[in-house]
């Protein structure tokens, strides 16, 4: 399975893991390790960045483990620009995973705040991973703004409906030239798969994992699923057919 | 200023309550069956209909809720700034014509206070007082929210209905959310709880959520006070609140709390009996209906039912609260404004909440979001 790249930053596993809904701090530790992740995202407004011993950072603590921190909560650009700054401070990471929803609803991210802040965060340093709409306009625009990469949404976040933006993604994935994590909505791993074998560069899990009877199972799951759909993409997919060949072509008289 | 009273306006209390208690049980399930809900099927599962469904609406709240919450508990804490008012409610225990002692806490008093809160773990803090325009105002919140807003990353208040001026300074100065309860939406009945002061006005008491909304507060929550009146019409009207404000302040987070009427001294019995059954009911509608509403447990309740309610549909949850001004340490025996009936310490609350598989979440908000200039 080939590696891939994020910045300078080269990934084995391409499965991604969030940090929030788990019953316990020790079970999203194990779920995480099960997954054998590397990059994880954690809420900057879950942390407590004044005490050197913050909870859910101790159970993070792994040398594969890199920290993602994410603007959660952020309700415009201004807001989330300034979490950013305190986040690359306080956890020494110029990672982010730039979250801007407006609508605490549905977590619907807002597309014109996402790219005036991406635009900014690429200016100051950031290696900066929007979540965003499938919006295939919106992802070469924040190419253009110097984003890393594009976390397109599946189905809204935590909704674990699957990919129900597939056509979308399929047109980004195609245009991209930044790498394309597919975020939110992925709940099972057959989605995850799935979305491995469109051809997607990593996929991002939290719900389906967190809110799973058995979370450290399901990551392991995940794990394998994710590898699988890779691999398939790899060894190039049989393609589809509705019906089965026929077995006198139409064209056979020219050979005759 | 369009408000919600020009929805609440083309609603009929008495029209709402037979549609309640006209609800068959096939419109339970119907409304069981369906992924997307309205108020309509909050109406289904608020009424007498829908009881006997109970553990089936149970289920399904406890799924909804773990799948937009996940596996995790929201911990609060209150603090009672004063129980000086200049209402007159029935019900409640600073009532004006209450012959008590008033306090309200000096900026040390406070420093004492919260260093109980911060040695329990606590980093949200609901402040608490009645009405005392004179004492407690606008200029006394402030100052009491520059005095401890390095102490916690979430400040909450439930204090007298506010101008949309002040709410706008309070959100500047760091107030995360603002809890403001309409106790019943029965105008009439209204009137006859509160019958002297600024709270006897039902009209700017309703219309208060809108001018925080309009402030731009990022929380906002909402709850009638149960046993006034009829609590299945009571909490519809409370709904279509809801329903309004989410629409109208669409970046604003909503919650519900559901204070049951409790005994305090020198007032009056529940006029209407909600009982545990009916909580639960009462709790699973709001989930069924309302994926990502906050909903909010107090201490009023018992240990068994708070225990048992956690993997339902709960999000938040206060703990080892007084309800007096300086009940943690400065005066532990002024007047509280009721009696609370869960008396374990957050530390055992907390060792609940895990031991159901929960985790108890202290920190969720970060001072960094609110107002930057």
């Amino acid at each position: 399975m080939l590696p891939f790249k994020i910045g300078d930053r080269t990934f084995e596993s391409r499965l991604f893991l969030g940090t929030g809904k788990f019953g316990s701090n020790k079970q999203m530790e194990e779920a995480i390790l099960a997954s054998g992740s590397e990059l994880v995202t954690v809420a900057l407004k879950r942390i407590d960045l004044e005490t050197e011993t913050d909870a859910i950072l101790a159970h993070l603590k792994h040398p594969k483990i890199n920290l993602l921190p994410n603007t959660s909560g952020a309700r415009n650009a201004k807001e989330a620009i300034f979490a950013a700054q305190l986040a690359r401070e306080a956890l020494e990471t110029n990672w982010l995973k730039l979250e801007i929803h407006p609508d605490p609803k549905y977590l619907m991210p807002d597309a014109i705040e996402t790219l005036k802040a991406t635009e900014a965060l690429a200016k100051m340093g950031f290696i900066v991973l929007p979540y965003i709409h499938a919006d295939p306009v919106l992802c070469k625009r924040l190419e253009d703004a110097g984003t890393s990469a594009v976390m397109p949404l599946g189905s809204p976040i935590g909704s674990n409906k699957g990919l129900k933006t597939i056509d979308f993604l399929e047109i980004i994935i195609e245009q991209s030239r930044v790498p394309v994590i597919i975020d939110a909505g992925i709940g099972s791993p057959s989605d995850a798969a799935k979305a491995m074998e469109l051809g997607a560069d990593a996929v991002l899990v939290n719900t389906a994992i967190a809110v799973a009877g058995n979370p450290i199972l399901m990551a392991k799951a995940f794990r394998e699923a994710v590898i699988a759909g890779r691999k398939a993409f790899e060894a190039k997919i049989a393609q589809q057919h509705n019906r089965a060949m026929a077995s006198s072509p139409l064209t056979a008289f020219l050979y005759e | 200023m369009n408000t919600f009273k020009s929805v609440f306006d083309n609603y009929d209390w008495d029209t709402i309550q037979s549609k309640i208690y006209q609800t068959t049980p096939k419109d339970v399930e119907r409304a069981l069956a369906k992924n997307k809900r309205n108020l309509d099927d909050f109406l289904v599962f608020i009424s007498p209909a829908a009881q006997p469904y109970l553990e089936q609406m149970a289920q399904q709240a406890h799924e909804l809720t773990q799948k937009r919450f996940g596996k995790t508990i929201q911990m609060y804490a209150p603090l009672y700034l004063s129980n000086e008012c200049q209402n007159i409610c029935t019900y409640c225990g600073f009532s004006l014509d209450n012959k008590i002692k008033r306090k309200t806490l000096t900026e040390n008093e406070i420093t004492l206070e919260i260093e109980v809160l911060k040695k329990a773990r606590f980093d949200h803090v609901l402040l608490v007082t009645g009405e005392a325009n004179h004492t407690v105002n606008i200029h006394y919140f402030l100052k009491t929210i520059a005095q401890i807003k390095n102490n916690f990353s979430t400040i909450s208040a439930e204090v007298q209905p506010l101008s949309t001026e002040e709410y706008e300074q309070l959100h500047n100065a760091g107030i995360y959310s603002i809890l403001v309860y309409q106790e019943t939406y029965h105008r009439d009945v209204y009137k006859q709880y509160h019958t002297k002061g600024k709270k006897s006005n039902f009209d700017f008491r309703l219309e208060t959520p809108d001018r925080v909304g309009t402030a731009g507060i990022h929380k906002i929550g909402l709850g009638v006070l149960l046993g006034l009146e009829d609590w299945r019409t009571d909490s519809f009207f409370n709904a279509l609140h809801l329903d309004y404000l989410q629409k109208t302040y669409w970046q604003t987070k909503y919650a519900v709390s559901f204070p049951r009427l409790r005994p305090a001294e020198g007032v009056i019995d529940p006029n209407f009996i909600m009982d545990d059954t009916d909580l639960t009911q009462l709790i699973c509608a709001y989930r069924l209906w309302n994926e990502d509403l906050e909903i909010s447990l107090s201490t009023r309740e018992n240990e068994k039912f708070r225990d048992n309610i956690i993997p339902i549909a709960i999000t938040s949850m206060s703990a080892g609260s007084k309800t007096n001004p300086g009940g943690y340490v400065v005066d532990s025996q002024s007047l509280e404004q009721f009696e609370i009936s869960d008396e374990r310490s957050a530390s055992e609350i907390a060792q609940v909440i895990s031991s159901k598989g929960y985790e108890p979440v202290w920190k969720d908000w970060d001072r960094s979001y609110t107002k930057i200039d």
